[in-house]
């Protein structure tokens, strides 16, 4: 059965069909029929994790077929141990953010859901694809839907903030078009991803094409100094929106690293590797001063993601170092599952912050920190959550937000001893800026009437953020079946870019 | 003496197309305005005959006839059946508008004809003066139809820019073919280029002639420094002759390059392959750019069009047949995102109210969610972002140059393709996220509508499986 493929078109034809439908039904039925499609992909999603062979580091559920001949185009989809996880967050994901819709969204209910449900099954191309022209189209076509949402369901400057997300994505992502024709025609016109892996190319071109990756894929992640889009859109996103940009867009440019630049061009990432370093360890630090003065909650996220998201290509590329100094792969090896676990995890914990800001929203209309004070005593169980998230978020053992952290830390010991003081740094800030956050808005005397006034989680609420704090206690305690399935994929990753290809 | 008879046969649509404007023009004349639908009916009936004809007689292989002044082959028999489609897809545009500004006239249809013949002149001619009949046929053909709303001051000036504009560059593109015959003694095509083939004429004197011919086909294209006259004639000319002459003419303007650099001058490719850089690059930019600051959507859309005519050389540019396969196939997804983006201007257009302002699509998504969604798709195509056509029409000029090891022509025009996306995006703005000022109902007739829905449902269906028609562009080119 062509599992990714039912994984890709079932959303996407889903989302035209509650387009379809709009006409004919109310929008109660719309929002059931969007759950249902939601819920029907990820439950079709789950085979690709349970009869994943975790021994390989091949393609798994390889489907492939002709589509652009004339330009050897195919199309060529296929997972491995880093892009089974990741596609298994989207389809879990995309369901919190229909149910995160279900009362706030009153106009246009089918288009949205329809959005969200297209960009589904396209993040999941992307993840899924292994030609790089469907790999391309998917990563770009995915920016429609999420331009259509900020715009239209959007905050006060939300035209501003999603025309700066559109155009800065898309000016990324042409280098990455034109990097990728280059390789088309050094590869004797293929567009295959694997066949990009295997190719020799001199050190010139390598420099020029792991630049022109890194401004794609460092726009995506964002890294600093690319970022600035990224709190915008945040900030004017609907809830879905923010959680959908944390927890997968901002994953889409971290697996570009380890998909394209790691293997494709691996001698220019070796001799640039300190630029990436730097670029990651200024995320993690500065970002982090950036994110504790932050009077808007969804802003303060939004700048904590940059420095989690910071982490995950410290990880990428200390395996540089790592290698010339020990010589064995094992110690890097550490960094990278690190990282992926970190993207997973990433994906669990900002997205239930985001949804946690996004009910406080709905009650306040205020995103502020000072408008809040002493939610704790009219929204206890709210409280818990909000409390455990911001836990996790500052990488407390116990919850997922620790594995990947400290499997970083401990992998750059290996490095250099200064990255791993810098990278530890950010369990101090971390905590102190989500700490402090959760510090004003939760705690101490009720701060107005309104808050006097808030209402407790209702059950819809309650189900998404305690089925969030399971995935984050789960693997926070038990990491091993994720680590398990990457194992094969990165040994043979890193097996792969210690070779020179020149 | 012996005089021997050409065959006919190749130019069969030709004749047939030319006997039956005669008949429209006759018919016409019997007719009174309720029956004008009589007109409008031949007319449809004459492209689609034209087009079975132009299926019957084509030919695998070149075949020349007319003293070798003529040549049929199957990127001649592709782009004319592109023409007629983009033609009757206009024609099925316009009859509304045209009935409610009262320029329903059997003037329009076969004046319209009058330049599809043209176009067929220009796509089939394998010599100097048959491209130059077809080109003057073509143009006079439209000056006419600018100018047919006859007592709007804004027409009139546009069709005198035209003109005049048209006539210099007429000029420009003769005194260039002077040359070349004191060059190399002929006008046929194929003779031209087995002279230049030999290196048996002087090379200054075909230097000087490429020069004059570029500039008249730089001006006929519209790019860059020969654009003037563009935005002015798009937004005076009556909308409906708008989407005509951005459509059709742009696909007979690529068959003129083709026949003229390509199979006429292909020998001094490396002269042109420059100054096409130069041009190209220069309608990128400025066409780019200067949209950006227009209110008017016409002539936004006018400089779309420059950046459009840069891209489509950059296949021409690549100077291999890839790259001509590219660029036709860039022209005719052009053409048809054309035809989508003025088509609805008209959708939206009433009687006394044209919709050519951006604040005009305020809204849009409330009023009509489904013709909204159907120029989104068409925005998107045009900043080529997939999954809708024009990202295919994109990546392939720009893996032609990438090819030939032009890959700084392919940044710099992919930088500025962003920059165009932003006034894209502006319109898709205004339809989505802005409140609609104006609230009446999108009317207009059955048919428009259905046609101008598949328009915008074939840009996206060939975005998902462009197989088709890239296959047709590549079988086609040498």
């Amino acid at each position: 059965m062509p599992l990714l493929s039912l994984v890709i078109w079932l959303p996407i034809l889903g989302g035209l069909a509650v387009l379809a439908a709009s006409r004919h039904t109310s929008d109660a039925n719309i929002r059931w029929m969007a759950l249902a499609v939601s819920a029907v992909t990820f439950l079709v999603s789950l085979p690709l994790f349970f009869s994943f062979d975790s021994s390989t580091h091949e393609m798994q559920f390889v489907e492939m077929a002709a589509w652009i001949p004339a330009f050897n185009i195919n199309y060529h989809l296929g997972v491995d141990g880093i892009s089974m996880p990741l596609i298994l967050l989207t389809a879990f994901s995309t369901i919190f953010v229909v149910a995160a819709g279900w009362e706030v969204i009153k106009v246009r209910v089918a288009q949205y859901m329809a959005a969200f449900l297209i960009m589904e099954g396209m993040m999941i191309g992307v993840f899924a694809a292994l030609d790089s022209m469907l790999f391309y189209v998917f990563w770009e076509a995915m920016l429609i839907p999420m331009f259509i949402v900020i715009g239209v369901w959007g905050g006060p400057r939300r035209v501003y903030a999603t025309i700066k997300f559109f155009l800065y994505t898309f000016f990324g992502s042409v280098f990455l078009l034109v990097a990728l024709i280059y390789l088309y025609f050094q590869a004797d016109k293929s567009f295959a991803i694997l066949d990009f892996h295997v190719l020799k190319i001199g050190m010139d071109a390598q420099i020029l094409i792991f630049l022109a990756f890194l401004i794609a894929f460092a726009v995506k992640v964002p890294m600093w100094p690319f970022h600035t889009w990224l709190p915008d859109a945040h900030v004017e996103a609907p809830t879905g929106g923010s959680v959908i940009l944390a927890a997968i867009m901002l994953k889409l440019g971290a697996y570009g690293f380890v998909r394209f630049i790691m293997p494709i061009v691996p001698d220019a990432s070796f001799e640039l590797d300190w630029l990436i370093i730097l670029m990651s360890l200024i995320a993690i630090v500065y970002i982090a001063f950036v994110a504790l003065v932050q009077e808007d909650m969804k802003k303060l996220i939004a700048y904590s993601s940059i420095a989690h998201m910071g982490f995950v290509t410290l990880g990428f590329f200390m395996v540089f170092t790592i290698f010339e100094k020990t010589g064995s792969i094992q110690g890097a090896a550490l960094g990278v599952e690190g990282a992926l676990i970190q993207m997973i995890s990433h994906g669990f914990i900002s997205g239930a912050m985001f949804l946690c800001v996004g009910m406080m929203y709905d009650r306040m209309h205020s995103r502020n920190i000072s408008d809040y004070g002493g939610v704790t005593n009219t929204m206890p169980v709210f409280a818990a959550f909000f409390l455990f998230f911001a836990m996790a978020n500052a990488g407390l053992p116990g919850t997922s937000g620790f594995v990947g952290e400290f499997m970083v830390i401990l992998s750059a010991f290996q490095a250099n001893f200064w990255y791993a003081f810098l990278a530890a740094l950010t369990l101090i800030f971390g905590a102190a800026y989500t700490l402090w956050m959760v510090k004003r808005v939760l705690f101490g005397e009720i701060k107005n009437d309104k808050v006097a006034q808030l209402t407790d989680l209702n059950g819809r609420e309650t189900l998404i953020l305690g089925t969030l704090a399971a995935a984050v206690l789960i693997l926070g305690l038990w990491p091993a079946p994720l680590i398990d399935v990457m194992h094969a994929t990165v040994n043979n990753l890193l097996e792969h870019v210690v070779v020179s290809k020149l | 003496m012996a005089f021997e008879i050409p065959n006919f046969t190749p130019a069969l649509p030709e004749i047939f197309l030319l006997t039956m404007i005669c008949v429209v023009l006759v018919v016409d004349l019997f007719l009174t305005d309720k029956n004008r639908s009589i007109t409008y009916l031949l007319s449809q009936a004459t492209l689609l005959g034209a087009a079975v004809l132009t299926v019957v007689v084509q030919s695998a292989v070149p075949e020349y006839t007319f003293s070798g002044m003529f040549v049929n082959d199957g990127m001649g028999t592709v782009l004319k059946l592109f023409i007629y489609l983009s033609t009757a897809v206009v024609f099925i545009y316009s009859r509304e508008y045209l009935m409610e500004r009262n320029l329903f006239k059997g003037e329009f249809f076969v004046l319209a004809l009058f330049s599809v013949l043209g176009m067929m002149v220009m796509v089939s001619a394998n010599n100097l003066l048959t491209i130059y009949l077809g080109l003057e046929v073509l143009s006079l053909a439209l000056v006419a139809l600018v100018a047919l709303n006859r007592d709007s001051s804004i027409s009139s000036e546009a069709a005198m820019k035209y003109f005049v504009l048209g006539a210099i560059a007429s000029g420009m593109l003769l005194y260039g073919m002077s040359m070349l015959y004191g060059a190399t003694g002929s006008l046929d095509h194929t003779e031209i280029a087995s002279f230049i083939e030999q290196g048996s004429t002087d090379d200054i004197v075909l230097k000087f002639a490429l020069v004059f011919i570029v500039i008249g086909l730089a001006f006929k294209l519209g790019a860059v420094p020969f654009h003037m006259w563009v935005p002015d004639v798009y937004e005076g000319a009556p909308t409906a002759i708008t989407l005509f002459i951005s459509s059709a003419p742009k696909i007979a303007a690529f068959a003129m390059l083709m026949r003229l650099l390509v199979e006429g001058l292909g020998g001094l490719l490396v002269h042109w392959q420059d100054m096409l850089i130069i041009i190209a690059v220069l309608s990128i930019i400025a066409g780019n750019v200067i949209a950006i600051a227009q209110t008017n959507l016409k002539r936004m859309l006018a400089y779309s069009t420059i950046s459009h005519v840069g891209f489509l050389m950059l296949g021409i540019i690549a100077g291999t047949s890839d790259g001509y396969s590219a660029g036709m196939f860039y022209v005719i997804v052009y053409a048809l995102m054309s035809l989508a983006a003025f088509g609805m201007i008209i959708l939206l257009s009433r009687s006394g109210f044209e919709a050519d302002t951006l604040e005009d699509f305020k809204g849009l998504n409330q009023r009509s969610p489904w013709f909204a969604f159907m120029m989104l798709i068409t925005m998107f195509s045009m900043a080529g972002v997939p999954p809708t056509v024009g990202f295919y029409a994109k990546l392939a000029v720009l893996s032609a140059v990438v090819e030939i090891g032009l890959v700084w022509l392919a940044v710099l025009a992919v930088v500025f393709s962003v920059i165009g996306a932003f006034y894209y995006l502006r319109v898709i703005k205004f339809m989505y996220f802005d409140k609609a000022v104006d609230t009446t109902p999108i009317s207009g007739a059955y048919d428009m509508r259905a046609v101008m829905s598949a328009n915008g449902v074939i840009i996206l269906l060939l975005g998902i499986y462009p197989t088709g028609l890239i296959a047709l562009c590549v079988s086609v080119m040498p």
